[in-house]
């Protein structure tokens, strides 16, 4: 049984530059977000019938990858399985991370993000919403204790113990995820019980991918390179959950051309929605999916380059995923008058516009920053990353 | 061993910290002794119209917000909507008028709400949906 | 104007109820035939809204006109929804809405506002519980614990909800309203409160088309209730199941 010394990251140019650039993008966001708060949300592109936006595109996406990042660690722990053990420590502070950029993009986008104690004091236990506070906060104290069972030696062998309620936690968090969706009767694009399920696996395949990436990079970082036999297993993984996720889109979207009452909404988003339909084809499941799987799950393209290239993609392929649901959802109208065309002031029985703002964009993109740079400055503080080990590199 | 490499660092710094405490004492003490505290003035506003308050003074500068919170509480979701604790109410008396005879709102300058809370660098966000002027009919009367 | 401070306090409010209630009792006395069970009186403002009533509005399709907007510039009005010419972005309490048959051409104008659900997904859905359903029926925001999360908007099968998106100055005292926050038509609730009927409902009929009614659905004598009771009515989206207050007739 191998045993994985850590380190935490030394001072490098190439630590400074990146963790300036992840500054500057988090910096960026918070400028949106002042904007968008004191100007009031008209500065946006998001409406009385586009509610919620590129930001929640992000968020969403965050969260969900974060509950997915955990996945590595949860592996070593939980399965048991040892030779996932040296980036279970980076996985846990990634799923930190990720998390609380996610939740910064979603409190900084409120109307009233200075009510926040109130949002934490005042529940409404009937909302999944709710529920979802108490879970992601939870989910950071667990993760938290999580990683002080990996960090104290005296600790250690409570870290699976502690690892499965990590696990079940994040399967409860998703699921009150995907729910946010899959509870809104009132929304033909979301109402449906395969949003938990879909959920649960988008966070296996983001989270793994944005392991990787940011792995990747952090060794880049530090001079070093993650154990090949770990990254080969890693992309293979990553390449079924990429697969994984187009079943069950499959899914939600076959039962939905059964129904004549959706034909409407599919040919929507399938056919003639214009860029919905461009990012669901050409970049959700050809770019996002197609191609990844491709080049994941092919022993000829085991190289580094196209492993970054597919974990890129899958990231790309996710955003267009949650750009199609979350705001393909919004701008179809609701159908009230079936039989009936519909006109109104109020934007009745017409596709809605949506056009993201600069300032959307940013507060979305300073998630991204703030979760890596959460991560380097993690890395830095404490060992975090691995030290290269001496002769493994057998598969 | 974590930890102990933590304290280490920790003690090197504490003489900085004594260093930083001394120069903040003395800094706030010498402001305490050149009385710049006592340079904020104290509220001073229109006098309200009636001949007194729903509550004493002393009550109200002590527990408008609990009357308030609480009237708000019981109007909005339970439709009890007595004028003693209402918004509305202390608008109606507190509320003063310009030359013009036109009413100031409530929360401008120098009026009724601002001056004590500026005073108490108490930040009220009340007035960015409540209407700081008396309601029409209210104006109306002499 | 000033608030005589004295005739609020409780026992002056208890002696009010007390006289109306008597006098209600004596009417009763010399109305024989008239039921002696829950007649509506009209609630004191200040004991607390409570389920015995249920209000409730009827929309009759057939005589709401199109290019009418009484209802609306009503609504508006008696709010303040002034509006910035940003139609996707200015809030609307009520609307007219103008519909095209797609087999017959038949055509029908109708105002669509909150429905006010016994059942609202916008109420099962706040985290703060800040959408709510007051005890007489009528779905309200209260503003002061919207954190402005819009989940609300997205659970509304009906999109009666705005949310409001700048700074507002100049509200109505009787309209509380600010950046931030949601909203959505409060069924005039500070007019029912003095008993009397929503702005829209007034405008109609003062416009002469009198298709709106108000009135108290549990109230087996109230004019609503018995239009209800003898005519077909029906609810939007009624496969959702939410009991709507808001009924249509003639759709």
């Amino acid at each position: 049984m191998k045993i994985a010394y850590f380190q935490s990251v030394s001072s490098s140019r190439g630590y400074w530059l990146i963790s300036a650039i992840a500054g500057v993008i988090t910096l960026a966001g918070l400028i949106g977000a002042d904007h968008m708060e004191s100007a009031g949300h008209w500065v946006t592109g998001m409406s009385n019938q586009v509610v919620w936006g590129v930001p929640h595109v992000f968020a969403i996406f965050l969260i969900v990858a974060a509950s997915g990042a955990l996945n590595t660690a949860s592996i070593a722990s939980v399965f048991g399985r040892d030779d996932y053990k040296p980036l279970a420590r980076l996985s846990a502070l990634l799923a930190i991370a990720l998390l609380l950029g996610g939740l910064a993009v979603l409190v900084l986008d409120l109307g009233r993000p200075d009510r926040l104690i109130v949002a934490m004091t005042h529940y409404n236990f009937k909302s999944i919403f709710a529920w979802n506070i108490f879970l992601y906060i939870g989910f950071m104290f667990i993760v938290g204790i999580y990683l002080w069972m990996m960090f104290e030696p005296r600790m250690n062998r409570f870290s699976a113990r502690v690892g499965t309620v990590a696990f079940i936690w994040r399967l409860v968090l998703t699921t009150g995820t995907g729910s946010i969706f899959g509870f809104l009767v009132a929304r033909e694009a979301f109402d449906s019980a395969v949003m938990a399920p879909l959920f649960i696996v988008m966070s296996l395949s983001f989270g793994t991918a944005l392991t990787l990436l940011i792995g990747m990079l952090i060794f880049w970082i530090n001079g070093a390179a993650i154990d090949p036999a770990l990254l080969r297993k890693l992309r293979r993984l990553l390449g079924f959950f990429v697969l994984g996720v187009a079943y069950l889109v499959a899914v939600d979207h076959l039962t939905r051309l059964y129904v004549t009452g959706h034909h409407q909404l599919e040919r929507f988003i399938l056919l003639d929605g214009g860029i919905y339909t461009f990012l669901f084809w050409g970049v959700q499941i050809l770019l996002g999916t197609v191609v990844p799987a491709v080049l994941l799950l092919l022993p000829r393209f085991y190289q580094h380059g196209y492993l970054i290239t597919a974990a890129l993609l899958v990231v790309v392929g996710a955003l267009a995923q949650m750009y199609v649901l979350i705001i393909g959802g919004q701008v179809f109208p609701l159908e009230l008058f079936p039989g009936y065309s519909v006109t109104s002031t109020f934007y009745d029985g017409v596709i809605a516009h949506y056009t993201p703002s600069l300032a959307e964009l940013a507060l979305g993109m300073g998630g991204m920053g703030l979760a890596v740079l959460i991560t380097l400055i993690g890395v830095r503080i404490l060992p975090f990353v691995p030290v290269q080990m001496a002769g493994e590199n057998q598969d | 061993m974590i930890w102990s490499g933590l304290f280490e660092r920790w003690s090197k710094r504490r003489s900085c910290a004594i260093r930083a405490g001394v120069i903040t004492v003395g800094l706030l003490g010498g402001m305490a002794l050149t009385g710049a505290y006592a340079q904020v003035s104290q509220p001073l506003f229109p006098s309200a119209r009636g001949e007194q308050c729903v509550e004493p003074v002393d009550v109200m500068r002590r527990d408008h917000f609990e009357f308030l919170k609480h009237q708000r509480d019981k109007t909005v979701h339970e439709g009890i909507r007595t004028p003693r604790h209402s918004l509305a109410g202390c608008i109606d008396c507190h509320a003063d008028k310009d030359a013009q005879g036109r009413f100031v709102p409530v929360n401008a300058k120098g009026q009724f709400c601002q001056s004590c809370h500026v005073y108490a660098a108490v930040k009220i966000d009340c007035f960015s949906c409540h209407a700081a002027r008396p309601s029409e009919r209210v104006s109306q009367s002499p | 104007m000033v608030m005589d401070m004295k005739d609020s306090s409780p026992a002056s409010a208890r002696r009010t109820f007390f006289t109306q209630a008597s006098a209600g009792v004596a009417l009763l006395a010399l109305a024989p035939g008239v039921r002696l069970v829950d007649l509506a009186l009209a609630r004191v403002q200040d004991e607390p809204a409570s389920a015995t009533q249920r209000w409730g509005l009827l929309v009759d399709v057939d005589r709401c006109v199109s290019g009418c907007d009484a209802c609306v510039s009503a609504c508006n009005t008696e709010h303040g929804l002034d509006g910035n010419e940003r139609p996707q972005t200015d809030a609307q309490w009520i609307r007219k809405v103008d519909l095209v048959d797609n087999n017959t051409e038949h055509q029908l104008s109708l105002p669509v506002m909150c429905q006010h659900c016994e059942e609202p997904p916008c109420v099962d859905v706040c985290p703060t519980g800040a959408s709510f359903r007051r005890a007489d029926g009528i779905v309200l925001v209260d503003k002061h614990t919207c954190i402005g999360c819009r989940y609300c908007m997205m659970a509304c099968p009906y999109q009666a909800r705005s949310f409001i998106h700048e700074d507002l100055s100049g509200q109505k005292t009787h309209a509380p309203r600010g950046k931030g926050t949601v909203e959505s038509c409060t069924l005039c609730v500070h007019r029912v409160d003095r008993d009397e009927s929503p702005a829209c409902v007034e405008a109609c009929t003062d416009a002469g088309h009198e298709a709106l009614v108000f009135g108290d659905i549990n109230d087996r004598n109230d004019p609503l209730a018995t239009q209800l009771a003898e005519t077909t009515t029906r609810e939007l989206r009624a496969d959702l199941k939410l009991n709507t207050a808001v009924r249509y007739r003639g759709l």
